[in-house]
């Protein structure tokens, strides 16, 4: 019947209406300023510097490598390196940012700082509420407004937080395992030089491991090839039909 | 009591222009009888917007604006400041002189229907003779400020949405005017206020408005469908589709020529919902005989309003027409039935009272809606779509 779909359309926008003021779960919007959904734990939108400890100048990690700097698809970031050095995490003398600037007015949110930073110094922040009134100066941030703790970096990315640090304690370890067999090896080479030799290409061997490994993956891919093959035909063929 | 409450408005404007020396108390009445209309239409513009954006929130199922003022009432007092201290932008190559005067054309033309329209017992402006005639002649007017503003902003999108108003409007106003015309047909006048004393009796308590007759009914069907396309409303809003083109016609205005736009279709609104509510939902009349005492003015305007949520419910539900479909539409169903429509209320009125013509009536009618919907409308090849390129 002609009109019938009208009329159903108009019910079911009508029980819309009427059922929006009885029940709630309709309403799924949250009346913002009021209401806060928590964020998740992905969520990201501007980075922000990481440091360890209560000194945030003494602690932060950035070394002013300026690797994000040159990644950084808008040139958002802006880095003048130091003339002095200070100790980083593991105690070893490093550059330290003079300036660190990031425009958050043109920063896309791309993380590509992040994943570059060969330091874990640079991290993305999930705060949003940034709107000022002053549109050039009020966003953007300096080193220290954009300097903060590590707690707060477990607070918003917990599980990114703990894997960054594991890896960064590994690391620590290493290192100082390393310094240790240093220190150890020019002990000995102080008393003895030949035990030295064997210490020193001991702690090499582990980093040279995977790369025989990777030397090897390539030499069963031909073999993989051959069932894939077949295949293929099939995805060239489909255009010409 | 009751018949002072009724002629308020009117006793107000007299003892105001009663101070005034004789010569001077016509003229002084018919410039308060202007300013009344020019004040309450606006206002209940103001009103309507809200009222629609909660409305068609709430058929969302999300709140409409709540933030301004208790339940966002004073939404359209902000929207307002924002339209008046927004710039405003003449596109570098546009007809300037047209493009300026394209809004107050289409606010003037569309406040001239106020003119005709009884709005209470003796509450209309001026009471032609051919009421209904100027009111349409008003209505139509309206398309040439449309193609005014399309032209003059030298803009593709405007000058396609003015196109598409003016192919839409001249479509839909032939309909609008044969279903009214029926009525006219009926009650023997072109005067608006005959034709709601003609529909202002009762029997039983029961009152004889047309909209109770086969024609009656399907004339205001089928006027409503005309009105809505006249008004460039959902689901008729091809002029302004803001998927396809940005804003139709006024596209290139901001500011307050904008919100004068705006105004224009809302007001255009209101005049037509008056003009249906004279035509076939008996204008001022009370629905019942007892209701009698109520003052007339509350009745054409609840009238009004519940025209204005029907309008605000149809655009909650239906999906924009195509071009293609719009005028079929308009040619093969709605012009046919508005004939037919003719047809009916001519021998409703020769066949004299009785309960055959009521069986005759609805026959014919019913019969050539369902045969219509079953050949004209019907939809051809339905099934899976099929694609001879792209595949």
């Amino acid at each position: 019947m002609l009109g019938e779909g009208l009329l159903k359309g108009l019910a079911e926008t009508a029980r819309n209406f009427a059922g929006s003021f009885v029940s709630e779960e309709r309403l799924t919007t949250v009346q913002y300023p009021e209401e806060r959904v928590a964020p998740i734990e992905n969520t990201r939108d501007f980075p922000f510097l990481v440091y360890d400890g209560d000194d945030w100048h003494a602690g932060m990690r950035c070394v002013a490598c300026q690797i994000c700097e040159k990644e950084c698809p808008p040139k958002c970031i802006y880095i003048e390196k130091s003339k002095d050095k200070k100790p980083d995490y593991v105690g070893k003398p490093q550059i330290y940012p003079a300036r660190f600037d990031i425009d958050i007015s043109v920063c896309m949110s791309c993380q590509i700082c992040v994943e570059v930073c060969p330091f874990e110094a640079i991290k993305m922040d999930t705060q949003f509420e940034l709107s000022t009134a002053d549109r050039f100066g009020g966003l953007l941030l300096d080193k220290q407004q954009l300097a903060k703790s590590n707690e707060y970096y477990h607070e918003i990315h917990p599980t990114e937080a703990a894997e960054v640090d594991a890896r960064l304690a590994e690391e620590k370890a290493k290192t100082e395992a390393k310094a240790r067999a240093a220190a150890a090896a020019a002990a000995a080479k102080a008393g003895a030089p030949a035990p030295a030799a064997k210490a020193a290409p001991a702690v090499d061997k582990p980093a040279a491991v995977p790369k025989s490994a990777d030397l090897a993956a390539p030499v069963p891919k031909p073999s993989e090839n051959k069932p894939e093959s077949p295949a293929k035909p099939d995805q060239g063929g489909a255009p010409d039909s | 009591m009751i018949e002072r409450l009724d002629q308020i408005f009117i006793l107000l404007r007299d003892w105001l222009v009663h101070f005034l020396p004789a010569n001077w108390q016509a003229v002084v009445a018919t410039v308060l009888n202007v300013v009344a209309i020019i004040a309450v239409f606006p206002t209940l513009f103001a009103l309507v917007t809200v009222m629609e954006r909660k409305g068609l929130g709430r058929m969302q199922n999300r709140f409409g604006p709540n933030r301004v003022g208790p339940y966002g009432l004073f939404q359209p007092v902000a929207d307002g400041i924002k339209a008046l201290t927004k710039e405003d932008v003449v596109p570098f190559r546009a007809d300037t002189i047209v493009h300026f005067v394209a809004p107050l054309v289409l606010v003037v033309a569309v406040f001239m229907g106020f003119s005709v329209l009884p709005m209470g017992r003796n509450m209309v402006l001026a009471d032609m003779d051919a009421g209904l005639l100027f009111f349409f002649a008003m209505g139509a007017s309206t398309e040439l400020s449309v193609f005014m503003a399309g032209w003059s902003s030298r803009n593709k999108y405007s000058l396609l949405g003015a196109m598409r108003a003016v192919a839409q409007m001249i479509s839909y106003e032939v309909p609008l005017l044969m279903s009214g015309l029926a009525v006219v047909m009926i009650s023997g006048s072109l005067t608006l206020s005959k034709i709601v004393e003609a529909q202002n009796r009762y029997t039983f308590g029961l009152p004889h408005w047309y909209v109770f007759t086969p024609w009656g009914f399907a004339g205001l069907v089928l006027f409503s469908i005309a009105a809505m396309a006249e008004t460039n409303r959902s689901p008729f809003d091809l002029p302004e589709g803001e998927s396809e083109l940005v804003a139709g016609y006024f596209t290139e205005y901001s500011g307050f020529k904008f919100a004068l736009f705006f105004l224009g279709e809302y007001v255009g609104m209101f005049s037509i919902a008056g003009m249906g509510a004279t035509l076939f939902l008996g204008g001022w009349s009370a629905p019942l005989a007892i209701l009698n005492w109520v003052p007339s003015w509350i009745w054409f305007f609840g009238k009004l309003m519940i025209a204005m949520c029907l309008f605000i419910w149809i655009r909650g539900t239906m999906p924009r027409l195509r071009q293609d479909q719009l005028m079929n539409f308009a040619w093969k169903f709605v012009i046919p039935m508005t004939l037919v429509n003719l047809f009916v209320a001519a021998l409703w009125r020769f066949v004299g009272p009785g309960w055959a013509r009521w069986v005759v009536c609805w026959a014919i009618l019913i019969a050539f809606y369902v045969l219509m919907g079953q050949t004209i409308l019907r939809r051809r090849g339905l099934g899976p779509r099929s694609y001879r390129y792209a595949e």
